[in-house]
């Protein structure tokens, strides 16, 4: 551990949250990089900027990406941190571990880097948070070893992320860990290996809560929803009567759709299937007595990221309900996302994400060249203006 | 050579006994205490999820200490949330009450399940990133300890969810967040003619503005800046170095509101500015901390049973907004960009205020 003082950050220890402070400095008693890091931290808070460099081209054998150079601004006063590289290791999905791949690898990374992490990077990623170039192979050969792999940088396919799903929610109107598990396996050269105008994340919900906030943070929004109605459970609506839940006004009154009618008479709650746009409201006050439908799915949304550099977007549907299974292996949406790849290849500027290269194309450009049909579930309302772009085709020459 | 492409371990090998038996066969769910969640499935079988809150910027050894009351209390299993938030997955009822004392003993907060504040999704900031206007860690500190009431109890209307993104990259993607802290530079890059010349694509770079601000230079193969076009996003400093924006005595932070991506109710909604900016105070970011405090608590005073931040103000209208939570209100908070007309109030209703 160092004796030089870091005033500003120890202020940072006092409170009741815990400490990235007091992270920083466990990490700083065994690693010198750390212990640097510690303090060019409160360097930046004495003169309020960051002192780090643009990343450069660092990476291991076999890939492009995975792996964001990282250099100090000032080497000669914090000489460890010249080199300080973050690796992302793909999480397996729903973010479940066994403590016996968490201590593996923190043994990986006890013996590799600086021992700072985040579980979880944005995107989904474990980030190994600092680490000198001539370590990166040898640390992701420990890595491969242990199982691990990396996850995506730069202009690929970023790592692919679920919620919780099935495994512990009773919520997940498709299986989201498997399709995240298996999309992820098949698009391994789509992750390793940049090759498109930018980057592409996809994010899978089970349900319209979206716990991985899909809509406003992927590409593609994979979001679990259903076809017929709504299932309820008339005892259990009458056992949440008796414990005073005023179904009336938490239930029926901000039904979207006015879809719900409550009869305090009977007791009975109802739907009317063909009004409900399943927005979950009333099975998330009212789980034990509210389930999906049967026939579940999901709807495709895409074109969300955030504000660099038209303005933040969130997805838009483009597919209402596809089925979700593992048995015909994704083919459906893997064979869509193949589509919509090839498209934005074909068009994308550099740096331009997809919701940005169709807003400059034009959806009607879009849905024709990947061939997905109209339907008005795509938008809330259609055009007001009349400049439509006519097919050549339909016009009388 | 070590084996490539293949793809992450696979999450079967880490789910708990008590999950694998009952994975997809949940019943229903519900919040015996704040912070602990009973899943029930199918066949009575039962999971108790305990989550903690940690701080994202985590050691190993904390990892490993998370591993021992793994290992100790749900038979070596655990998971993270979406929200950078820990989760003991307990199998065995009677583990509940001694894991819960244990974590209280080493001070891990127990909480973010309902109507709370959960983790504050963040960005790493100063940490260990090269274009931030603020910190983020430092900041999520502060506002997590001065909310620390909310995390552990549920006394809100309805659950609160703040991002943290230290620039306007927005890796946290902190825009459809109840409250948004976004860090923002306030002055044009400041050009470095020799970095430009060495290793930055010309074309690249005067692409990367959205605005059209900048204009090649072929007398000093560099570039110019219209600074009256710029308004200071940054995105041609991430294209080169050589475009100097960050600016201490400038940067800080803007605060967004009313931004949700759940579906329930009401459709995802984008977070909207309401102070567009706050000085940089480290290490404790003072007006940041009482500003987001003054927000959360007009909201928590004013709002019905179950509404969340934007749906309430939705329905109260910003004008009472601004009135109820003594924010100025400025020409900087209405929008200049390129889709402003959508959020011009095109109609003769409206609420009358003070502002």
């Amino acid at each position: 551990m160092t004796d030089k003082k870091t005033p500003l950050l120890d202020e940072l220890e006092k409170g009741p949250w815990p400490s990235f402070v007091t992270e920083m400095k466990k990490a700083a008693e065994k690693s010198p990089a750390a212990a640097d890091l510690l303090l060019q931290l409160e360097k930046s808070y004495r003169d309020r900027k960051g002192y780090w460099k643009h990343g450069g081209i660092v990476g291991v054998r076999g890939y492009g990406g995975g792996v964001i150079g990282r250099y100090t601004d000032l080497p000669e006063e914090f000489p460890n941190l010249t080199e300080f590289h973050t690796m992302r290791i793909n999480q397996p999905a729903g973010w479940f571990y066994n403590t016996d791949a968490l201590r593996t690898i923190c043994d990986i990374w006890e013996k590799h880097g600086s021992g700072l992490t985040n579980f979880h990077g944005s995107t989904g990623d474990i980030i190994m948070l600092g680490m000198q170039t001539e370590h990166l192979q040898p640390a992701f050969d420990d890595f491969s070893e242990a199982g691990f792999d990396l996850g995506g940088s730069g202009s690929d396919l970023r790592t692919p992320s679920c919620c919780v799903g099935p495994a512990r929610c009773e919520y997940a109107c498709y299986d989201t860990l498997d399709a995240c598990h298996n999309i992820t396996n098949t698009f391994q050269d789509e992750i390793h290996r940049p090759m498109w105008p930018y980057k592409f994340k996809i994010k899978f919900s089970g349900c319209a809560n979206d716990c991985t906030a899909s809509i406003a943070r992927s590409d593609c929004s994979v979001i679990g929803t259903w076809r017929d109605s709504l299932r309820i459970d008339q005892d259990a609506v009458k056992e949440y009567v008796a414990n005073g839940l005023n179904i009336q006004e938490r239930v029926c009154d901000k039904c979207p759709t006015s879809a719900l009618k409550f009869n305090p008479e009977t007791k009975e709650l109802t739907v009317n299937a063909e009004d409900c746009s399943r927005c979950m409201h009333c099975i998330n006050v009212m789980p034990k007595a509210i389930q999906p439908g049967k026939e579940k799915g999901a709807s495709i949304l895409i074109g969300g990221k955030s504000t660099i550099v038209l303005s933040a977007f969130m997805s838009w549907v483009i597919v209402p309900f596809m089925k979700m299974e593992s048995e015909n292996d994704y083919e459906e949406f893997k064979d869509l996302l193949n589509r919509i790849w090839d498209w934005w290849d074909e068009h994308g500027k550099t740096r331009e994400r997809i919701g940005e290269t169709i807003y400059r194309l034009g959806m009607s450009k879009f849905l024709r060249e990947v061939g997905l049909p109209a339907v008005p579930q795509m938008v809330f309302r259609p055009r007001a203006n009349p400049y439509v772009f006519w097919p050549q085709d339909e016009i009388k020459k | 050579m070590a084996k490539i492409d293949i793809g992450p371990p696979h999450y079967k090998d880490m789910l708990p006994p008590v999950i694998k038996e009952n994975y997809g066969k949940w019943r229903y769910h519900e919040i015996p205490r704040p912070g602990v969640l009973k899943h029930v499935s199918e066949n009575g079988a039962a999971l108790y999820s305990v989550r903690v809150g940690s701080p994202r910027l985590i050691s190993i050894d904390f990892v490993r200490e998370l591993c021992d009351l793994a290992d100790k209390y749900c038979d070596g299993y655990l998971r993270f949330t979406s929200r950078n938030n820990v989760e003991f997955l307990v199998g065995d009822e009677s583990k509940v009450e001694p894991l819960l004392a244990e974590l209280e003993e080493k001070g891990l907060p127990v909480g973010g399940t309902g109507a709370s504040i959960s983790n504050i999704v963040h960005t790493q900031g100063w940490v260990h990133c090269h274009t931030p206007a603020t910190d983020a860690s430092g900041i999520v500190k502060a506002v997590m300890d001065d909310l620390y009431e909310y995390f552990g109890s549920m006394k809100l209307p309805a659950r609160l969810r703040i991002g943290l993104a230290c620039c306007l990259n927005m890796c946290g993607a902190a825009h459809c967040s109840d409250i948004a802290i976004v860090g923002v530079h306030r002055t044009p890059p400041r050009i470095d003619h020799e970095k430009v010349q060495k290793g930055t694509e010309i074309p690249s770079l005067v692409a990367s503005c959205p605005t059209g601000a900048i204009r090649p230079n072929p007398k000093t193969k560099s570039v110019v800046v219209n600074e009256d076009k710029c308004m200071y996003c940054g995105n041609c400093y991430t294209m080169s170095p050589g475009m100097e924006i960050l600016d201490a005595e400038n940067d800080g932070c803007a605060i967004l509101v009313g931004g949700k991506t759940s579906n329930a109710r009401s459709v995802p909604s984008f977070s909207r500015m309401v102070i567009p900016f706050l000085p940089n105070n480290a290490p404790r970011w003072p007006e940041v901390t009482q500003a987001v405090r003054n927000i959360v608590e007009v909201w928590a005073n004013n709002a019905r049973q179950g509404e969340r931040m934007g749906e309430w103000i939705e329905r109260i209208g910003w004008e009472k907004f601004f009135d109820l939570a003594g924010l100025p209100f400025s020409e900087k908070l209405i929008d200049d960009y390129i889709f402003s007309r959508e959020t011009f109030r095109t109609a003769a209703t409206f609420k009358y205020s003070k502002n």
